[in-house]
């Protein structure tokens, strides 16, 4: 029934007949953007753009602008300018970057406007007094883009500044390479033509200068993490390379200043290089993982308006709120405190608290939370809890609790250093003592053979066998979407035995859905009152029915239903007692779920079923997973009338309804302890603690804040394969990390002996190393290779995010 | 032998100067956005710059 027209000019999105500004545009704001680019002379935009469909539309939106205090977190410098840093949303290519700089550069005031592509920040600069940057964005906010004042300083800095770090010593390690290279070279070369001793000597001692000074930088990273390591009596794999580093260049300068022919400057400095590549990947390939969801997370950052005693209204930050303080939530907007309604009736979405999918009636008296959503009227609420004593720093608690068992988890490249260490340690001893006592020669030259054990064990290929894979693993599961933020992810993800899930939001979508097939003129009459409330049930509807006319002269009594006058008296849409039916009234019984009537006077009221629908692919999903074995559980704070009915559904035998977040918590520490790893997928704020209990865990990018925090790996789209399409990675990227263990030992077993026996020469070394460190990363690379083929369920590789992987 | 001499500092200092301008580049912000640095090529210049405003900007906040 939809006749199909043009699509927006200025958007893009479909634009239907009941557009207010049809043929051309989908909405007055649209038009409004089109307008202002023509009146600016940039309609060239239009021309340069490419849309990505995987970007929200540029569709304005007239409450935004009023939605933060732009002034907070705007800085000013000795000379009187004001900086600002800000996430933008809906930025679908470069003429996006175009178009906002120009639009803000256009204003005199502004000295600087420059939109980092890949972080999708904008950093803004401006003169005169500091209330102007709301004029100053206005026109990037009116062409639909969304603008939300960031904390630089609160951000991943940490994680950034380490990267710089790692970059520094890549670009020192590689020139330092490079030239020690150039003249061990010569020296190799010279064995074979007969360089003069002195010219060797000079070479070697040129390669010290070069080399001494770079690796004591380069190898800063590494040093104190081996420091760091044995400072608290544990080894990692920085200790064994710190201690090779170092041995080799002492050695070579004592070879050097002694003039004798063997020095491994090159061996230690090009270790270095190699092992600062992988780390620098691994480092960045995260840190991009770790951006992306923070750029997901605060897309959702929301100001609060507060209510002054003399009845102005200010934004402040929710944290800024004070007991007493008076805070107004408008219909369809997240509630960000804990407080007490004093004003005001509506219904209160709390399904990402409490699992229940049906929102709750609220009234004066009635106690709210924050991340709650206010659906249907705009409450007046009493904040009475900030700080520690809120909700969310309950739950914090617990999820510290919580984590410790996480914690003590070590790496597998860790755990293999804790293997290896010793023994290359002994050996080395061994040979010294055993050239020394029993081969009767020199203590130097026993010393020389047992450090040249030290060094072509060195564990270059060691080393880089788990970031290179990790690497490789993490960037392709960014382009599908799914975003690995801990370290660790991706190992502990191949332990599960379990997997453990949410109901709502996670295996449901979280919006209801009518079910059932009604009378299409009372489904049309229903839909069209529906389209005056921000009800899930009434949305619902309004879906179900397509393009409806709203009603005009429809009442919302909050929590009841909506009323309007017909011909011929009342007509009425909502619960069961509003429109005066009976309890025991004649219903199919096999059809249940939340559920809105429709009378109208002097015929049978109509019944209009919703459920919560699933996941398109979860029962799917759900089979494959069970077909691999793994043992499913369902954990869900929601009624248990629904729960089963889901859990019967989906094949699941294991449920529990009804689970408060500690309940959930504990239920997972329980199967811990007797022995059990699962995986732990959730969104709600009632799911973080468990997600920090679970051995790994994974949680939709529409989860709360606190539980996109707790997760190990956040997954975009609607797709519940993602957790198929993670585990499978997973196990992949463990095959290769376990085959590029047994490949480096191999290596080993036909070095080591060499070295013992006294054969190894720097020549030999520099080529058993870079050829081992090849093979490494040429199995590595074969996790990519296989990306075209995904089995079990498909993933989507649609991702706002793609475009950032660049790996 | 004598070239060495000459060669070996020369080669030094090219790679000291390679190395330099890219801590420098790197310092002041260049890596920090590789993707709108290759779209930005495509830009009409005239349209972005703002007349009269030679102020040099630093990315980093430290």
């Amino acid at each position: 029934m939809n006749v199909a027209l043009q699509p927006c000019r200025h958007c893009g999105e479909p634009v239907t007949a009941m557009s207010p500004a049809a043929p051309d545009f989908c909405c007055a704001g649209c038009a409004g953007a089109f307008e202002l680019l023509g009146e600016m002379g940039l309609t060239s935009y239009y021309n340069r753009r490419a849309f990505d469909p995987k970007v929200r539309a540029l569709r304005p939106d007239e409450d935004e602008i009023a939605s933060f205090d732009f002034t907070e977190l705007a800085s000013t410098d000795t000379e009187g300018h004001h900086h600002l840093n800000l996430m933008v949303d809906g930025i679908h290519c470069a003429a996006c970057v175009w178009l906002i700089e120009t639009l803000l550069q256009r204003n005199s005031a502004v000295l600087q406007a420059r939109v980092n592509m890949t972080t999708r920040r904008l950093r803004l600069s401006w003169q005169g007094e500091v209330a102007d940057i709301e004029d100053i964005i206005r026109p990037v906010m009116q062409m639909g883009y969304r603008l939300i004042p960031f904390d630089p300083a609160a951000l991943e800095q940490a994680t950034t500044s380490r990267n710089k770090e790692l970059l520094r010593c890549l670009a020192v390690a590689g020139f330092a390479a490079g030239n020690v290279m150039l003249l061990s070279v010569s020296v190799w070369a010279g064995y074979f033509q007969g360089m003069g001793g002195a010219t060797r000597d000079l070479f070697h001692w040129i390669s010290a200068l070069i080399a001494l000074p770079a690796a004591a930088y380069a190898g800063l990273p590494f040093y104190r993490s081996a420091f760091g390591a044995i400072r608290n009596r544990r080894v990692n794999m920085d200790v064994p390379i710190s201690l090779g580093v170092i041995l080799a260049l002492g050695m070579s300068l004592a070879q050097t200043i002694r003039g004798e022919p063997h020095a491994y400057f090159d061996s230690a400095i090009t270790l270095l290089f190699f092992l600062l590549i992988g780390r620098y990947l691994d480092g960045r390939a995260r840190g991009q993982a770790r951006s992306a969801a923070e750029h997901l997370l605060s897309l959702n950052a929301r100001s609060i308006t507060v209510i002054e005693p003399d009845g102005t209204r200010r934004l402040i930050a929710p944290q800024k709120a004070t007991p007493g303080m008076i805070v107004l939530a408008a219909a369809g907007e997240r509630i960000g405190i804990d407080g007490k309604v004093i004003d005001g009736q509506s219904d209160v979405d709390t399904s990402i608290i409490t699992g229940e999918s049906i929102p709750v009636l609220t009234r004066p008296g009635t106690t709210v939370f924050a991340g709650t959503t206010n659906i249907s009227a705009p409450l007046r609420i009493e904040v009475t809890a900030t700080g520690g004593n809120t909700l969310l720093s309950e739950i914090v608690r617990l999820m510290e609790n919580a984590e410790q068992g996480r914690a003590r988890y070590v790496a597998i490249a860790d755990r293999v250093a804790k293997a290896y260490a010793p023994v290359v340690h002994t050996l080395s001893l061994a040979t010294f003592i055993g050239w020394w006592l029993i081969g009767g020669i020199g203590w130097q030259d026993a010393l020389m053979n047992a450090i040249a054990v030290l060094i072509i064990t060195c564990p270059c290929a060691l080393a880089l066998a788990v970031p290179v894979v990790q690497v490789i693993a993490t960037g392709r599961l960014l382009r599908a979407g799914i975003l690995v933020k801990s370290a660790t992810a991706l190992e502990r993800l191949t332990k599960i035995t379990g997997i453990i899930f949410d109901k709502t939001g996670t295996l449901t979508t979280g919006k209801p859905e009518l079910v059932g097939e009604p009378q299409q003129d009372k489904l049309m009459l229903a839909a069209s009152m529906a389209a005056n409330s921000n009800h899930p049930l009434s949305r619902a509807l309004v879906r179900a029915a397509g393009n409806v006319t709203p009603q005009t002269n429809v009442t919302e009594q909050a929590g009841l239903g909506l009323m309007m006058q017909g011909p011929a008296g009342p007509i009425r849409l909502g619960s069961r007692a509003f429109c005066d039916v009976a309890e025991n009234a004649d219903v199919p019984s096999d059809i249940t779920g939340p559920e809105l009537w429709l009378s109208e006077p002097g015929i049978a009221p109509t019944r209009f079923v919703f459920r919560d629908t699933m996941r398109s692919d979860a029962p799917e999903v759900i089979d494959t997973l069970r077909t691999r074995g793994f043992e499913m559980t369902l954990l869900s704070g929601d009624r248990e009338s629904t729960v089963r009915q889901l859990a019967e559904t989906l094949g699941i035998t294991s449920w529990m309804a009804r689970m408060s977040p500690t309940e959930k918590a504990n239920h997972i520490q329980a199967r811990a302890d007797r022995g059990n790893h699962d995986l732990m997928v959730g969104d709600g704020i009632n799911d973080a603690p468990a997600l920090a209990a679970a051995h790994a865990s994974m949680s939709p990018a529409t989860a709360a804040e606190i539980s996109q925090n707790a997760a190990d790996i956040v997954f975009q789209g609607d797709r519940l394969g993602a957790v198929i399409e993670a585990i499978d990675v997973a196990r992949k990227a463990d095959r290769l990390v376990r085959q590029n263990f047994a490949l480096s030992f191999a290596y080993n077993v036909i070095t080591i002996p060499l070295a013992v026996s006294g054969f190894v020469t720097p020549l030999f070394a520099a080529i058993a190393m870079s050829s081992s460190s090849l093979i490494v990363i040429a199995n590595a690379l074969r996790l990519h290779a296989k990306s075209g083929k995904s089995d079990g369920v498909g993933i989507k590789p649609a991702t706002t995010l793609s475009q950032q992987a660049g790996i | 032998m004598s070239n060495l001499l000459l060669l070996i500092p020369i080669a030094l200092f090219l790679g000291l100067l390679g190395l330099g301008a890219f801590l420098w580049s790197l310092r002041s912000g260049q890596f920090d956005d590789m993707e709108g640095a290759a779209n930005r090529i495509l830009f009409d210049d005239d349209d972005v710059t703002p007349p009269g405003n030679s102020k040099k900007f630093h990315q980093g906040d430290s």
